[in-house]
């Protein structure tokens, strides 16, 4: 990684799989992650490979990663924001996540 | 391109499943057949719906030929050596509410009255552990253990191919334009082929309609679109083929953890350009019902929606016998509910051209019924 | 959002940016739409931040994307930014997806601008994390100020040595360039020569770049013949046989880059016919001179249609727009005509680079089609060449039938880094040309949208009625 100089931003503190970041307010998830030289988002769902981002701009959906507990959303297309826990998808997603019906049971 | 001209004992018009299948029977017996197909073969419903194989909520008339049809799947691959991607998880339509409940137990009880002990009533506990998924307010419905889903265009292609092994031969981008009589055999005119036979079956969906006219018969088929929507693949938490009793949705989630969802609402049909479009609105009355039927559902994505054209018939049950002239039978216009019997209709019509016995009832599906009822 | 609008425009970028400010300009109501939080589209993505300090990293042809960005914003539009469109009918219904929500909205005509994205460039290893497209480091660069150290840049194209020269300016050192332009190509790029020389400053702007990066003391290597990318979770190497001898080099980073292609899934979508263009090898739009599709009201603008670079899309932008305030009644023929010959005539010289372009970086086939049967064609379901290849030996005619018999094009991408391969591959192992091939039917949505969204629309639909 080599940075460029950048007219100063505001930082944020997004958590990845549990550890704290910095990132600059403004930038997608996907670009903080590789600041921090994280290549690999995600396992594939069908061989369960490691894929990282390839095009950053939306079309290919290897940049896949949970936020806030939603699966399958696009890394690079998504905004930081203050406090966002990001985790690696596995596969499919996580199933304990998935079978949860609290918002259901009144 | 030069017109080859051929003949054959039967010809087939249409390369859906029901073309197909009936396609092998007829080789199965020896008679010699070719099938034409404007298209490629599962190009249209027989390729794009929805797999569910089931007898949950048939028509009456139908059920015989359902169950009948259920156990030519269970042994599928003995007929076409390929399992076609059968599994038997059962099917639940579900209740959400103590009317849907009793029109359950409703539909339970007709069943039975004529003979048939399939379908039974789950209370809320029994739905629970069938769908562990499913939204707690729903408080029971109706199992069919036994019934299941295939995979559409895995089940027509490997009837395709056992028929082709066994002779018939299938002509794909090949159009029926016109249909004439030539003695006492029809002769069947494409661009690229013309064929004639004593034997002509029309399985051409929804085209069935002018197929039909063109041998003499009325059958009033409306194409309508079927409109089908798939997400990503999502780790499996559901087993059973899903219905709703209240709502219209039809959920049921693959091997591969991709779940599939539709039901009811229709796009709009261009059957001449075989083209479909589809109706957001209605996809998103899909949507509505499967998140509040399945509250994990809220996170899953779309990541493709279709449309097929099927032919439905005005009392959304199928054409299937014989027709008014010498050699013409149908089966067509399978109203949304047909892949489920595809390998057993071919079998029924082989049974009439071979003047076989037909043990099945199948009186209620003769095309009179539409010229009869027009003329009085 | 209102439900109805004049003109709705898909895409910030420079065609739909110019399209947006001639349409408002002459009182047309006006809704333009990108999923980007920002306008400038991918040539000038964040113009209007401007967030890197040192203004000759990415020269002199993104700044002037100021003056478009400018006009655009002083222009009186309804600007829906961050936000998805997923359908637009052929009856023009336009369904937008913005912060978790699904909105469905009319419109009289409708301007699809939406870009180009990068040829797929199936190769081993090329699904390895570390990875990406040289459009990918352009973006990061430019959005973030992020770059990679050591990186090898792979492939040809200017817009390859456009990036590795914006990385050479920003002081990033670089591995190395593997520069997959056959060697053939110049003799055929040639005859086109006479028609680019009106061009004759970019060309030596190109020649400038090379020129740079050459003398910079990158290793900068041409004629590379096969490729693969190896490493185990991770890239960890490339290696490239040039003359007959493998080579390699370590690296975690790999940029690949080999031209872009139109963006066509909404279009397509949307019932707009593209046709094969066997000099681009990829599809385009099947448009009359105003950008007008086969599709009454939906026209296409800018690379979306054809790939003629960013200032031939700022001026199809104020093609379609005229043309679009022609056929709502906003202006009357003659000033349509009017305003818009200028603009046809710098549009023409233009184009007249394209050819020579075209042939000069047309990528090699093996790069397009992998030789390799293990090489991975479509990224999301994990299909390799081999598995495409016995599918068409099984009866597998077209791209369609493919879905079904392995899933290829049945992910989360809708095929958009897989079918351009796919068509190239089914058409060479069926000996025929993609022209004769069944077009990969797309369907809305074309791009994933969340079940709660959709459901959400319902209510919405119902509490209209
Ligand atoms: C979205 C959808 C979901 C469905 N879900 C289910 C389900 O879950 N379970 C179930 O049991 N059923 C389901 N169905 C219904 C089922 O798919 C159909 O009833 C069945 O496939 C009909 O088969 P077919 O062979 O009669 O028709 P098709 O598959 O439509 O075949 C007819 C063929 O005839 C050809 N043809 C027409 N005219 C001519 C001509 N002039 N010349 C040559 N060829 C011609 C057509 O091109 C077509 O390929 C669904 C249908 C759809 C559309
Ligand atoms: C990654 C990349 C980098 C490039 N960099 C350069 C460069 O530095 N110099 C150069 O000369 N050329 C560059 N190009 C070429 C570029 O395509 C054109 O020069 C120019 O940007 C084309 O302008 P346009 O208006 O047609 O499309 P674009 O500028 O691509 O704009 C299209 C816009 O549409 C939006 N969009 C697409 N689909 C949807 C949708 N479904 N919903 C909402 N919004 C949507 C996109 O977010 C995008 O902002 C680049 C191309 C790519 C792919
Ligand atoms: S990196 Fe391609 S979609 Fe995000």
């Amino acid at each position: 990684m080599h940075e460029i100089e950048m007219n100063p931003s505001p930082k944020v503190s997004i958590k990845f799989d549990g550890q704290t970041l910095q990132a600059n307010e403004g930038e997608t998830v996907a670009a903080a992650l590789l600041r921090q030289t994280h290549l690999a988002f995600r396992t594939t769902a069908v061989t369960g490979t490691s894929r990282g981002p390839f095009c950053m701009m939306g079309i290919c959906f290897d940049c896949l990663v949970e936020i806030d507990g939603v699966p399958n959303k696009q890394a690079c297309m998504t905004y930081v924001e203050n406090g966002m826990r990001v985790k690696r998808q596995l596969g499919a997603g996580d199933t304990g996540v998935f079978l949860s019906d609290e918002e259901d049971t009144q | 391109m030069s017109t080859s001209k051929q003949t054959a004992d039967a010809i087939i018009v249409g390369g859906g499943l029901h073309g197909c299948a009936t396609a092998l029977y007829l080789a199965m017996r020896g008679i010699n057949c070719a099938v034409l197909e404007k298209d490629y073969v599962g190009r249209h419903a027989s390729g794009v719906n929805a797999g569910g194989v089931r007898r949950l909520g048939r028509a009456l008339p139908e059920l015989p030929l359902a169950d009948t049809a259920l156990s030519i799947w269970r042994n599928i691959e003995d007929l076409v050596d390929d399992d076609c991607g059968f599994e038997s998880l059962g099917q639940i339509k579900v209740a959400e509410n103590d009317a849907e409940l009793s029109a359950l137990k409703n539909r339970a009880k007709t069943v039975q009255d004529i003979g048939f002990s399939h379908e039974e009533i789950i209370d809320q506990k029994q739905l629970r552990e069938l769908l562990p998924a499913v939204a707690s307010h729903c408080i029971g419905g109706l199992y069919v253990n036994g019934d299941g889903h295939a995979n559409p265009y895995r089940t027509v292609t490997a009837f395709k191919r056992k028929a082709i092994s066994m002779g018939v031969r299938i002509f794909e981008q090949t159009p029926v334009n016109e249909i004439v009589r030539h003695g006492t055999n029809w002769l069947v005119k494409s661009p690229s082929v013309k064929i004639e036979a004593p034997i002509i079956v029309n399985c051409a969906g929804a085209w069935g309609g002018s197929i039909a006219a063109q041998l003499g018969d009325y059958a009033p088929v409306e194409a309508q679109a079927l409109m089908l929507m798939i997400t990503a693949r999502m780790p499996r938490f559901v087993k059973p083929v899903v219905g709703s009793q209240g709502r219209a949705l039809s959920f049921k989630q693959f091997d591969n953890g991709t779940v599939m969802m539709g039901g009811a609402y229709q796009g709009r049909a261009e059957p001449e350009q075989n083209n479909t479009h589809l109706s957001f609105n209605g996809l998103a009355k899909n949507a509505c019902a499967a998140t509040a039927m399945f509250p994990i559902m809220r996170h899953a994505t779309i990541v493709r929606s279709w449309a097929g054209i099927e032919g439905v018939m005005p009392d959304n049950i199928p054409v299937i016998g014989a027709g008014s002239a010498n050699g013409v039978y149908h089966a067509f216009g399978f109203s949304a509910h047909g892949f489920a019997l595809g390998p057993l209709v071919g079998k029924i019509i082989t049974d009439l051209i071979d003047g076989g016995d037909i043990e099945l009832p199948i009186d209620a599906f003769r095309i009179r019924r539409f010229s009869q009822n027009k003329d009085t | 959002m209102k439900d109805h609008y004049d003109i709705a425009i898909i895409g910030t970028g420079p065609a739909g940016m110019a399209a947006a400010t001639v349409a408002s300009a002459h009182g047309a109501d006006v809704l333009i739409v990108d999923e980007q939080p920002e306008v400038g589209g991918q040539i000038y993505r964040g113009i209007t931040r401007q967030s890197i300090k040192d203004r000759t990293i990415l020269g002199d042809d993104y700044y002037k994307g100021q003056n478009l960005a400018g006009a655009f914003a002083a222009s009186n539009v309804d600007h829906v930014s961050g936000a998805t469109v997923w359908q637009v009918s052929p009856e023009r219904e336009i369904g937008i997806s913005k912060d978790g929500a699904a909105h469905l909205l009319t419109a009289d005509q409708v301007i699809i601008a939406t870009g180009a994205q990068e040829r797929p460039f199936p190769i081993p290893g090329w699904t390895l994390p570390g990875v990406m497209t040289a459009g990918s480091a352009q973006i990061l660069l430019k959005s973030s100020g992020i770059t990679f150290s050591n990186a090898v840049f792979v492939g040809t194209g200017p817009l390859l040595y456009l990036i590795a020269y914006q990385y050479l300016k920003a002081g990033v050192p670089i591995r190395a360039i593997l520069d997959t332009t056959p060697k053939s190509n110049r003799l055929k790029a040639l005859p086109h020569l006479p028609g680019a020389l009106s061009h004759l400053g970019s060309i030596m702007k190109g020649w400038k770049w090379i020129k740079a990066l050459k003398s910079s003391g990158t290793l900068f290597i041409e004629g590379i013949d096969d490729l693969k990318i190896t490493g185990k979770n991770s890239t960890e190497a490339i290696e490239y046989l040039v003359q007959n001898k493998w080579h390699r080099i370590e690296t975690s980073n790999v940029f690949l880059h080999q031209g872009v292609v139109p963006n066509v899934n909404l279009a397509m979508a949307s019932g707009c016919v593209y046709h094969w263009n066997e000099q681009k090898l990829c599809w385009h739009a099947s448009t009359d001179e105003w950008g007008s599709s086969n599709v009454p009201g939906i026209s296409i603008a800018g690379d979306g249609g054809g790939i003629g670079g960013a200032i031939a899309a700022e001026y199809q932008g104020r093609i379609t727009a005229y043309q679009a305030l022609y056929t709502t009644n906003k202006i009357k023929k003659q000033e349509r005509d009017i305003n818009v010959l200028p603009t046809r005539h710098a549009l023409a010289h233009e184009m007249r680079i394209r050819p020579f372009l075209d042939a000069m970086f047309r990528p090699a086939v093996q790069f397009r089609i992998p030789t390799d049967d293990a090489t991975m064609v479509c990224r999301c379901e994990e299909v390799t060449a081999g598995k495409i290849r016995a599918s068409v030996s099984l009866g597998c005619a077209g791209p369609n039938q493919l879905k079904s018999f392995t899933r290829c094009g049945m992910g989360p991408c809708q095929g958009r880094f897989c079918s351009l391969s796919v068509s190239e591959l089914i058409a060479e192992a069926r000996n025929i040309s993609v022209n004769e091939l069944e077009q990969l039917r797309l369907r809305p949505p074309v791009k994933p949208l969340m079940l709660a969204e959709l459901a959400n629309l319902s209510t919405f639909a119902s509490e209209d009625t």
